[in-house]
């Protein structure tokens, strides 16, 4: 089934005329209301006339998650507050955080999104949607809500946590859709077997995750464990939130990203030039109807590929691959944003820690951990084992007070830590995503 | 009246204890008393040399990671009780402890016992007082 049978199987051609006049109307706006964005465009010369066609969009400046925290909190916002009816937030643990705001028609615009997101997954009318994604600035909980209630669904906004709990109410209300991020789920299924309830013996058909990479195995592993179907949804909350893209349950190949409301493109992570479709390379996102929080080719980071071919499900969206790795060190641990930079900033700042330290991330049984090994040098060894055991609490509570992420930490002998001789390598993650 | 011990920070890994015992061989070096404290995770070897600045020297250039640390030893009558009355001096003037070892000498002669405190000149003043006899560096290394 298709939610919006009119806009999601758009002849290609048609898609491509809707595009530019979108795109043109938005760089208009941004251009006269955003002081920010008319000065990078008129750096490098471009109006918004200069856009006849859509591949003039490469005449545009990129924006990246820099431009956002400069104009911390509402910089770029294009409308005066007052129609401003939600803002969501990004963690923000270096730095500034980057908010996103949202109109009515925004929000309007999300729940429609997000009801086809649904629809494709597979969800309708009278499931019973159990939404595990957290509910708050995050906006995976409240944005797979509103779509839920578009849809017509039953929504239990169950937010994240309290996995036994989670079940129980799941079994007992016989909850059919499960929304989460793909290594909670693998959590639940286990947590199912501790409590000998049989997956097989729920009602759940579904799942939709995202908001973290997973690889095909895991989609078979959380297939077979759950007895459901798993499909991969793609959203950012720079762009709108979950929303952006997603698998059909008919094909499960590739993510159908809603093309009457972003423009992809696919650049080349270090000169940026566009590759062709079919090649590799970060995705770039323009937002096409954004009233609150437009962005202009903002550069995700993410690696995918785009396939204009049609689907078997009818849809003539193009589809993005299953997002394969990053073009910067981000790393995702269970769900949560971490870059190495932050962790390095945790350890300088506790009085005496040299910087010597590696992350080491793997996924243990179905979650992921983050291990952080730090040399012990002179400055911070004590005879005491109390004092070294502190030193290990102080730097674990600082990280999942600043991260957001539980850690362990394990004190090392100096130098044991690999030296590189170009840049240094901080991170060894052995998760096989 | 303060005795100087290195402590080495050791990773719970096989043969590292080996590797110490052995550059200190190679450079000549006594171990006169030694405690390993240990946890799931790490572990710290206390020493007591003979060569305190050669062995600080040697293991750091092997790139351990030494640290120094005063302690206070106490030589009590090797016999039933000899330790029991040391303690009751540390109870009464309300030291901490933050940790302690102890060995014979020589088997009926007398005991030595190191004592970590975290204020070691109120803890040597109030053992003198009682009338514990407590080793000067020097003593110490020769022993």
């Amino acid at each position: 089934m298709i939610w919006n049978e009119e806009y999601e199987t758009l002849p290609r051609e048609e898609i491509r005329v809707l595009q530019l006049s979108r795109l043109q109307a938005i760089i208009e706006r941004v251009y006269t209301l955003v002081p920010y964005y008319r000065a990078k465009m008129d750096e490098v010369g471009v109006k918004p006339s200069h856009i006849k066609a859509l591949q003039n969009i490469r005449l545009l400046p990129f924006t990246t998650k820099e431009d956002l925290r400069k104009n911390y909190p509402f910089g770029l916002f294009t409308v005066p507050m007052d129609q401003v009816v939600r803002v969501h937030a990004s963690s923000g643990t270096t730095g500034q955080p980057t908010v996103v705001g949202y109109t009515k028609r925004d929000i309007r615009t999300w729940a429609e999104l997000m009801a086809r997101t649904l629809t494709a997954a597979g969800a309708r009318k009278g499931d019973i949607i159990h939404n595990a994604y957290g509910y708050g600035l995050f906006t995976g909980g409240l944005g797979a809500h509103y779509g839920a209630e578009n849809l017509g669904a039953t929504v239990v906004p169950i937010s994240g946590g309290n996995s036994k709990r989670q079940i129980t109410i799941m079994r007992d209300f016989g909850s059919t859709v499960l929304l989460s991020t793909p290594s909670y789920a693998l959590n639940l299924a286990d947590t199912m077997v501790e409590m000998g309830v049989d997956p097989k013996s729920l009602a759940l058909h579904t799942g939709v995750f995202g908001a973290e990479p997973w690889s095909e195995n895991m989609r078979l592993e959380i297939q077979k464990k759950l007895n459901i179907k798993a499909i991969d949804i793609y959203g950012l909350s720079e762009i709108i939130g979950p929303g952006v893209a997603s698998e059909c349950a008919a094909a499960q190949s590739g993510l159908h990203i809603f093309e009457d409301h972003f423009l992809p493109e696919i650049v080349h992570p270090e000169t940026f030039e566009p590759l062709a479709p079919g090649e590799k390379g970060e995705l770039v996102f323009t937002t096409l109807t954004k009233e609150a929080f437009p962005v202009i080719r903002y550069r995700t980071k993410d690696f995918s590929r785009l396939r204009y071919e049609p689907c078997v499900c009818g849809r003539t969206c193009v589809r993005m691959e299953k997002v394969t790795g990053r073009s910067d060190d981000m790393l995702i641990i269970r769900g949560v944003n971490v870059f190495p930079s932050q962790v390095e900033h945790v350890l300088v700042s506790i009085e005496g820690v040299e910087p010597h330290y590696m992350i080491v991330v793997d996924r243990e049984g179905t979650l992921d951990t983050l291990e952080i090994q730090v040399e012990v040098s002179e400055h911070i060894f004590s005879d005491e084992v109390k004092q070294l055991e502190t030193l290990g609490k102080k730097i674990r509570a600082d990280i999942k007070d600043l991260l957001g992420v539980s850690c362990t930490v394990k004190l090392v002998e100096p130098k044991t830590i690999k030296r590189s001789e170009g840049k240094a390598q901080r991170v060894i993650d052995k998760r096989k995503i | 009246m303060k005795v100087e011990q290195i402590a080495i920070f050791l990773e719970n890994k096989s043969g590292r204890l080996a590797e110490i015992t052995q550059i200190l061989a190679e450079n000549g070096i006594n171990i006169r008393a030694l405690s390993l404290a240990d946890t799931a995770d790490f572990g710290i070897l206390r020493l007591l040399v003979n060569d305190i600045q050669k062995a600080e020297a040697v293991l750091k250039a092997h790139n351990f990671t030494v640290g120094r640390t005063q302690v206070c030893v106490v030589e009590t009558p090797d016999k039933p009780g000899g330790l029991a009355k040391v303690l009751q001096v540390i109870k009464e003037a309300e030291l901490n402890v933050e940790y302690m070892y102890a060995f014979a000498q020589r088997s009926g002669a007398t005991g030595i016992i190191i004592f970590r405190f975290d204020d070691l000149d109120i803890a040597i003043t109030a053992l003198m007082k009682a009338g514990m006899r407590v080793l000067s560096g020097a003593e110490v290394y020769a022993i």
